[in-house]
């Protein structure tokens, strides 16, 4: 199969997918105790008029499956309602936060490859060193460490006992200076884990392709370790590592969620949880189609990149 | 991990060429060799998995932190099964919801080693008391999890067909949806408490195993001893549950001892976002949920000693998944060669 045909077939899979991704947000919200109009009443007395204005809003008294098909079509037309909890239009709230969690996400990404690829490298090289098990114990902690804790201790350290970060963000455009100087601890505190495990990746990688016979092959012509490691090993030893990386998408986005309430950062995790709290469930329901819907294609990424990067792959 | 068959005979030596790390590599090879061309039946298996286990001590160590965690959760506070007593003992001093046992915020001190809380409770009782809930909840979710996920991802694989797509699509569609998010959405679907927090956790749990085990059965089931098996007449339920799971099971009880360690992760997180149990308590997420205001105030301990917990717990549980790996199936990854070879030498 030739990879045009390959790519064409996988992105035709993703239409299922996300076809049953929308019936699930959609039934998410059906399983609540009470309806739509309950919640935009807060369970109130109210008139008949009104409950019969806002049941033909919600399309209530059409049958189930027209009800779906009737949102789906919103939806695909970017449409999510109104918000219930506030004023404004679902859209609008989240095409505010989305940038911001965007922002935070790649940032922490970055900081993930920057920091883990080195140091597996390192430490394939290295192997059986103290820099190999430093490595080792370092991503071990870094798995394990709750990401709200670390957060809270970043907090604790530089905003409160060293006084160098304010605790709260600023008010400012996203990418004014002070923002960015704001950006540094949650992007540090959502690439750890991350960078934990691109850390072993990357390891593991290299490992197995030093033991290659082309590694042989260079080191005989003479070539020095360093171009042998990073012409050849690195790059053969990345195609796993951009994988991951587009697989970390889900990660970074369920890191967010927690991350974003530790550091009072305006983005779409804070905008979910207090949706929740709130019962604003159509923001609940665009947030998580958005996330899923995200995640859906990063998956498609990952695949497709794979069968690029390595030519030998046969699907 | 195929390795060159060619290492260590015929072997050319080149200058600039890591010499040690190939002859270890060839020390690693004979030590699999006697680990495995002998191991004949489960117990026996199961023995020569245990004394590899036994050699990683940073997976020994794991397990006594886990064991020491368990008993501290359960001799915290005394057990009551219907009115009768059945757990006597109290290690942790204070009952984890009594308030003003001390003034409020009082730094860690003889009394109160880790201090107190805003209303004034005892943190380190709470602490204690706290892996109740932690503990119970990672092992309660991936045990029905796997109750779950097991034997749809096992059927979905032996018996193919419709069967198959149908699991397969509801686990690609599960999929799309973040680990914390899902749990998130179910939680504010069915409300909180332990049993719809596990709830939750399960339901989006399970698809990991499924995926795992379909994985695994598909391949095994190729293998000979299956086709012996159905040559001669044995029905395919007892040659699935007999000679296909068993053979299947192994990465799937790595998977499961590490995913402990994820969901106790999640339920601290959706504790620390209000989400989890009611909030107040005396779990390690929901405790750290006051953390940020405590900050401000100067007040470290309320926030250092739970997360502490959460964080020595995961730990441990992921240097046992480790060496469970490792002992279970010693040609999967590389890290595990550099280890073993170590030791060999």
């Amino acid at each position: 199969m030739s990879l045009r045909r390959y790519v064409l077939r996988r992105v035709l899979l993703t239409v299922p997918i996300l076809l049953g991704v929308s019936v699930l947000t959609f039934g998410l919200v059906k399983l609540l105790p009470g309806t739509p109009v309950d919640y935009v009443l807060q369970f109130q007395e109210s008139t008949p008029e009104l409950r019969a204005t806002l049941r033909a809003q919600y399309h209530l008294d059409e049958p189930i499956w027209r009800q779906y098909f009737l949102w789906l079509h919103d939806v695909l037309h970017l449409d999510f309602g109104e918000r219930i909890a506030s004023d404004g239009s679902v859209s609008a709230a989240v095409a505010e936060r989305l940038p911001e969690t965007l922002l935070l996400g790649g940032v922490a990404l970055l900081i993930a490859l920057l920091v883990g690829v080195p140091a597996g490298v390192v430490a394939a090289v290295r192997r059986g060193s103290l820099l190999d098990e430093g490595s080792r114990v370092a991503a071990l902690a870094g798995i394990a460490t709750p990401n709200f804790w670390l957060g809270l201790l970043l907090l604790l350290l530089f905003g409160v006992r060293l006084d160098l970060v304010p605790v709260i963000p600023p008010v400012a455009p996203p990418l004014a200076p002070e923002s960015l100087a704001f950006l540094v601890l949650p992007a540090i505190t959502l690439g750890t884990a991350s960078a934990a495990l691109f850390t072993r990746l990357t390891r593991s990688a290299v490992t197995e392709q030093l033991r290659r016979e082309y590694v042989r092959a260079a080191r005989a012509r003479g070539l020095d370790e360093r171009t042998v490691i990073v012409k050849h090993v690195l790059r053969n030893s990345l195609i796993s590592v951009v994988t991951v990386a587009a697989l970390q998408v889900a990660v970074l986005l369920d890191g967010a969620v927690v991350v974003e309430r530790v550091f009072s950062w305006p983005g779409l995790g804070r905008l979910l949880v207090r949706a929740i709290l709130q019962r604003d469930f159509p923001v609940v329901q665009a947030v998580v189609l958005l996330v899923a819907t995200g995640v859906v294609f990063a998956n498609l990424l990952a695949d497709v990149l794979y069968a690029w990067l390595d030519p030998r792959i046969t699907y | 991990m195929p390795r060159n068959p060619l290492d260590g005979r015929g072997r050319l030596r080149v200058r600039g060429f890591d010499a040690g790390a190939d002859d270890t590599a060839g020390a690693g090879v004979d030590a699999d060799a006697d680990d495995t061309s002998t191991a004949t039946g489960a117990t026996d298996r199961r023995r020569r998995a245990w004394a590899r286990f036994r050699r990683d001590r940073a997976a020994v160590a794991g397990l006594v932190i886990i064991a020491l965690m368990a008993a501290l959760a359960v001799f915290a506070r005394p057990v009551e099964v219907g009115g009768v007593v059945v757990q006597p003992f109290a290690l942790a001093p204070y009952d984890p919801a009594a308030s003003g046992v001390a003034p409020t915020y009082h730094p860690p001190s003889l009394a109160h080693p880790f201090g107190t809380d805003w209303a004034g409770r005892d943190v380190f009782s709470r602490v204690v008391y706290g892996g109740r809930y932690s503990l119970s909840i990672g092992v309660i979710a991936v045990a029905v999890a796997l109750l779950v996920g097991v034997p749809l991802g096992a059927v979905a694989g032996y018996v193919g067909g419709w069967v198959d797509e149908a699991v397969m699509r509801v686990v690609d569609v599960l999929y799309a949806f973040p680990f914390l998010v899902l749990a998130i959405a179910l939680v504010a679907v069915f409300g909180q408490g332990f049993w719809r927090l596990v709830g939750a956790l399960v339901a989006v749990g399970w698809i990991g195993y499924a995926r795992l085990v379909r994985g695994e059965v598909l391949s095994v089931a190729e293998r000979d001893y299956v086709l012996a098996a159905r040559a001669l007449g044995v029905r395919d339920r007892r040659i699935l549950a007999r000679h296909v799971v068993p053979n299947a099971i192994a990465p799937v009880v790595v998977q499961a001892t590490l995913n402990v360690g994820t969901v106790v992760l999640s339920a601290a997180a959706l504790g620390f976002l209000g989400l989890g149990l009611q909030p107040g308590t005396a779990e390690w997420g929901s405790m750290l949920s006051a953390g940020r205001d405590t900050l401000v105030g100067g007040e470290w301990w309320v926030t250092v000693f739970p997360g502490l917990a959460i964080f020595l717990f995961v730990l441990s549980i992921n240097l046992v998944g480790d060496g469970m790996r490792d002992a279970l199936d010693p040609s999967v990854d590389a890290d595990v060669d550099a280890r073993r070879t170590r030791e060999v030498r």
